[in-house]
């Protein structure tokens, strides 16, 4: 089977695994959701200063429910032994790697579908006032998740501690695209010239081309013993 | 004498500070059914991870029909049909979904035709369309059964295969092995009862320690014979 045949086979199987299960996008929607409303609380109306802090919240409650996202998509590969049954198959293993991390980022994304307008009408901010580059830094934020939270997590799941140990390992990894993600979101936000935000989203790109090329180096080491 | 199968030269396996594989040399032909017994910790299923290439070997070399495992490609690994105690199966899906995914994975031609006639032979295809999460344990590990010979593999691995099997299905398990071992298909179980390993297998082995203790024919010994030297090889 080619590569791009296993990644497509691995993506369709977690997308009817959450058609039918509906686990994984309804805990993190819920999760980022609750996570704006309830930070929503802490601005008085038309406060200058949430413009300030506003990008920071959403990536945060984007980020936090992507762990518990990652976390619940590889315990369904843990539960039953499925993860060794995948790295017996006669594939490239870090095909079956790309599959699962591209499933992580399509379930991120639908979250941020929904969480992003109900984040713009509670905090009666438009992430869009200088055009559609924010789709840009969520794109390419979500994808430098996905891809280091997918790696994590199949290092972490098989540790009693999981759900703590995924977080201690991925957050101080992921501080570059925090950081790039959210100063550029405020960029929008202020409405601010654009061009200030071009040095975030590079440096966005560059971590993710980064982190796409070691996993696929050295995937089938981290996934031998 | 024709090239064996699978070998074993010299294969140590450590896990940090564990030796849980000590300087093994053993050998399969193509066509034996193989019963592996020992103690727990024993080191039978890293014996198992290290032929399915779950793992490598710390040192030494495993050879498949004389080429070092090392230079085979992913290929290699479509040769194998594993059977565990754990099914393999994603439980939100039915059966279907489930054997369609793993023979996509393993290119299955005929997808549709061939799990018929895998689930026919494992009493399954009128629950083909159930979800596997509203499963038996004995229909799991048929269907775990299913899923490990989607690809008609040539070298059947089975880890524990009976733990937690009723009659019914533990007679089906049985039933499809010999009918493999009349295929000519190579066998490696590793089990804990030695009557019904003896029974099936035509070579046994016991692993002790990180060490193949005994690994003959079964024709050169007996079933009691077979148990004292079990007994002896375990309690030393």
């Amino acid at each position: 089977m080619n590569y791009l045949r296993t990644i497509s086979a691995v993506v369709k199987k977690d997308l009817l695994h959450e058609l039918k299960s509906r686990e994984i996008v309804v805990s993190m929607l819920l999760f980022s959701v609750l996570t704006v409303v309830v930070f929503s609380f802490i601005f008085e109306p038309g406060s200058e200063f949430k413009n300030r802090v506003v990008g920071g919240i959403l990536w945060m409650s984007v980020i936090f429910a992507g762990l518990l996202g990652l976390n619940k998509s590889m315990m369904s590969e843990v539960d039953g032994g499925n993860f060794s049954a995948l790295m017996l198959a006669p594939v490239d293993r870090s095909a079956i790697f790309f599959g699962k991390a591209i499933s992580n980022f399509l379930f991120m994304t639908i979250v941020e579908a929904i969480t992003i307008p109900l984040f713009m009408v509670l905090y009666n901010v438009n992430i869009f006032n200088t055009g559609f580059l924010p789709l840009v830094v969520f794109f390419l934020g979500t994808y430098g998740f996905a891809i280091l939270g997918t790696l994590f997590s199949i290092i972490s799941v098989n540790t009693r501690t999981r759900e703590v140990m995924l977080p201690l390992l991925l957050l101080p990894v992921m501080v570059p695209v925090i950081l790039a993600s959210v100063q550029a979101l405020n960029i929008y936000v202020l409405g601010n010239d654009v061009v200030e935000s071009y040095k975030w989203l590079k440096l966005l790109a560059v971590f993710d081309i980064i982190f796409t090329v070691v996993v696929f180096a050295v995937f089938d080491f981290i996934v031998e013993d | 004498m024709s090239e064996p199968l699978i070998q074993f030269s010299k294969v140590n396996k450590k896990y940090g500070h564990i030796q849980a594989l000590k300087d093994v040399s053993v050998s399969f032909n193509k066509g034996e059914f193989i019963s592996i017994f020992g103690p727990n910790g024993a080191g039978k299923s890293t014996f198992l991870k290290l032929l399915c290439t779950m793992t490598g070997p710390s040192s030494g070399d495993i050879l498949f029909e004389g080429t070092p495992l090392k230079k085979l490609k992913d290929d290699y690994r479509s040769k194998f049909g594993v059977i565990s105690h754990q099914p393999f199966l994603y439980s939100e899906l039915t059966a279907l979904e489930n054997l369609r995914f793993y023979g996509g994975l393993y290119g299955v031609e005929k997808i549709d035709e061939r799990i018929k006639e895998i689930l026919t032979k494992v009493e399954l295809y009128k629950r083909r369309n159930d979800k596997v999460r509203g499963y038996s344990r004995g229909m799991l590990q048929r269907l775990s059964i299913a899923r490990a010979l989607i690809h008609d593999p040539e070298i059947v691995v089975l880890d524990e295969p009976y733990t937690g099997l009723d009659t019914h299905a533990s007679g089906i398990l049985t039933n499809i092995l010999l009918e493999l071992f009349d295929d000519k298909k190579t066998i490696i179980m590793v089990t804990h009862n030695i009557k019904q390993g003896y029974d099936a297998s035509s070579r046994l082995a016991i692993i002790k320690g990180g060490k193949f203790v005994f690994n003959d024919e079964k024709s050169n010994i007996s079933l009691d014979d077979f148990e004292k030297i079990y007994t002896e090889a375990v309690s030393k």
